[in-house]
């Protein structure tokens, strides 16, 4: 920890949490033949340790790109990010991040075990540990007896479940999460959310999660970012107080609604925003 | 009434073998005056036309519906093919064909194509047996193909000179065996694919190379362009003056010729791999090599084996023709150039038969080994299921 950091900490945190994330006036334009695009404008957020954080908002509004420019994967064009206290670049090379992408990705020519083990391939484990927790992953996102098929045998939720268990493998702090359960229906839905919530309340893990779903973002969150696009910012961040071992229950209750329902209007007034 | 649907083929086959029993089989000795064979004289020959009457006849009713329908076609065009061959050599009918005889070969002709047809429009999910459907469509075809040359050269009494029957050049295919083993051994073994190993693996590591380079990248491909197009003819003789007479100057050849597809198909094949999959990469700190080793070499396969496929035919042709241009007194090119000037044009067939089917083995095997490493890609898919 730099002490730059420390003298941050102690300055700025109300509890000891560290700040995971940390940005400040990010703004990302990207320059297209048809002009430039604000991807990003004014952007200034704080995950900490532990934190899940929901970004919800219009297609279009930056929650992609913010969540690349996180893990290093895009160049901000102004202000400040810090990765952990260091640059997304050196987080990137400690291997600070498990990325769910929007689309499975999963590599063709290699079986869904195979494609699981791939970043512990990366970081030299050995094939025992490799193959334990291969298994281990593949059984969180039920796929277990699937490892040996290959993905395009697989359907396409089956493919994003292997996708997370493959970002869950190697146990990285921070979970980045695009959409990862956009393919999926109800029930696998409500069973992943529950067991990311369990993964999240055991492990301590950073999660940031981009979501469609205002029910979604509410029941697993301890914040909502709401988003809005041209140019894309943040236009509401909503704390929410539930326990981390909240179970479904709680979509039923007010605090739940009213939650919700804040949601909504946030949403609702960076749509009307772009008429 | 109730409209039946005529096998238009198997009509056309009973038709066509019912004239042949009527009009004449062979024409006239120009010495003697008098037909050459009757269809009366040879039972055999009789019965297959009577069978193709009466297999025709039966199957425009009922239609060829199964594979044993086909089966039961082809059983009757192998006899027929057998009593036709025998015809023309046992009852002198070779050279004086008439059209009885030919309109009995169309009636085969008929049979052959709705078999064909029938059996390679079969599904089935049991692996072996579609496998020697898939086997027999081709083989049936070529056979076929090889039973049309042989007839038509021999029945129209062709001048071997202009075009052996297949017969002939697979004799001298079998009693020069010793030569063309010595030509092939010296051709291809030697020559060829020394040239292709050498070729294309020079291209493939200079490929990784240049993928670093980026103006080389681009630069590349006009240059490749500009080498595919130098003509082989040309380039043959130097090299014969650089490498010598033997082996080394026609590989040298080869490795000009294979180097660019080569290089070319890797280049684009390194570059193949999606941007999504870069950036997953990226986001395990992946390196350099390990990128290359995990992602992009496995996108950049089917890439590398187009090249491999393409190579393998040019690395023959290039050992063959380079061989015009001085040579030991062996090898497949020599033996034709030489053979020619001998008017063996049997001999210069049966290397042409020889280099043929040492271009598909060579061709096969690759294919062959494609289908093993890249069967995960989509054109690979479709009848694994
Ligand atoms: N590489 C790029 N080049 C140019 N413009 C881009 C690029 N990537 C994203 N954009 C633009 O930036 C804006 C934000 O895109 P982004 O993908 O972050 O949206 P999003 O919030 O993730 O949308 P969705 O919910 O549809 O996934 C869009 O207007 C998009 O067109
Ligand atoms: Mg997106």
């Amino acid at each position: 920890m730099t002490l730059k950091q420390v003298v941050d900490n102690v300055a700025e945190m109300p509890a000891s949490k560290k700040a995971v994330v940390d940005v400040k006036d990010l703004s990302l334009t990207f320059q297209t033949t048809d002009g430039p695009v604000y991807a990003l404008s004014e952007v200034n957020l704080t995950i900490e340790e532990g934190d899940f954080v929901s970004f919800i908002g219009p297609s279009g509004c930056g929650k992609t790109t913010l969540l690349r420019v996180i893990a290093d994967l895009e160049k901000a064009t102004g202000g400040e990010i810090s990765i952990n206290g260091v640059s997304p670049e050196d987080a990137r090379q400690a291997r600070a991040y498990g990325y769910v992408f929007q689309a499975p990705a999963l590599l063709p020519w290699r079986s869904i075990e195979s494609n699981v083990t791939l970043p512990l391939e990366i970081m030299d484990l050995s094939k025992e540990e490799r193959i334990k927790r291969a298994h281990d992953a593949l059984k969180l996102v039920e796929l277990n007896g699937f490892e040996k098929k290959f993905p395009w045998q697989l359907s396409g939720g089956m493919q994003q479940r292997a996708s997370i268990a493959r970002a869950l493998s190697f146990d990285a702090d921070l979970l980045l999460m695009d959409e990862p359960f956009g393919a999926l229906d109800e029930i696998v839905r409500d069973h992943l959310n529950e067991q990311l919530l369990k993964l999240w309340a055991r492990t301590n893990k950073t999660v940031a999660f981009v979501t469609h779903s205002i029910p979604e973002a509410v029941y697993l969150s301890s914040k909502i970012v709401v988003m809005s696009p041209r140019p894309g910012r943040i236009i509401d961040v909503i704390e929410t107080k539930f326990p981390k071992d909240r179970t479904l229950d709680i979509r039923e209750t007010p605090e739940f609604l009213e939650i919700a329902h804040r949601v909504r209007e946030g949403l609702r007034a960076g749509h009307s925003n772009d008429e | 009434m109730t409209q039946v649907k005529l096998d238009k083929f198997c009509l056309v086959a009973a038709v066509a073998a019912l004239l042949a029993l009527i009009f004449p089989l062979a024409g006239v000795d120009g010495d003697t005056g008098k037909q050459v064979a009757f269809v009366g004289d040879i039972p055999g020959l009789a019965i297959a036309m009577a069978l193709c009457v009466i297999a025709g006849a039966a199957f425009t009713w009922i239609g060829v519906r199964t594979i044993f329908h086909a089966g039961i076609l082809l059983a009757v065009v192998i006899f027929g093919g057998w009593q036709a061959v025998d015809a023309l050599y046992e009852y002198g009918v070779a050279g004086y064909a008439g059209l009885g005889f030919w309109l009995f070969i169309i009636s085969l002709w008929a049979f052959v194509w709705r078999a064909i047809d029938v059996i390679a429009n079969y599904h089935s999910l049991e692996t072996v047996k579609q496998q020697s459907a898939n086997i027999l469509v081709p083989v049936a075809f070529g056979v076929w193909l090889l039973f049309v040359w042989e007839v038509v050269v021999s029945g129209f009494g062709v001048p071997q000179v202009l075009l052996p029957p297949p017969s002939m050049i697979g004799e001298r295919f079998v009693s020069s065996m010793d030569t063309m083993a010595a030509d092939f051994y010296q051709t291809f073994v030697k020559a060829a694919l020394s040239g292709y190993v050498m070729g294309c693996g020079s291209a493939f590591l200079v490929a990784i190379a240049v993928d670093r380079v980026p103006f080389l990248k681009r630069g590349l491909l006009p240059l490749g362009n500009m080498v595919s197009a130098l003509p082989i003819i040309g380039v043959a003789p130097i090299m014969v003056m650089w490498f010598g007479f033997d082996w080394q100057s026609k590989a040298a050849v080869i490795v000009i010729m294979t180097f660019f597809p080569m290089l070319v198909n890797t280049v684009t094949g390194l570059n193949a791999a999606g941007k999504l999959e870069k950036d997953l990469m990226a986001t395990y700190a992946s390196g350099y090599w390990s990128t290359l080793f995990r992602l992009r070499l496995p996108a950049a396969m089917p890439f590398v084996f187009n090249a491999l496929k393409i190579n393998s035919t040019l690395a023959l042709i290039g050992a063959i023709v380079a061989e015009f241009f001085g040579t030991p007194i062996v090898g497949m090119g020599f033996r034709i150039s030489t053979e020619v000037g001998r008017m063996n044009i049997d001999m210069v067939w049966a290397e042409i038969a020889l280099a043929a089917l040492a271009g598909t083995a060579f061709y096969g095997a690759v294919a062959y080994v494609e289908r093993k490493a890249t069967s995960w890609h989509p054109s690979f898919r479709v009848r694994r299921h």
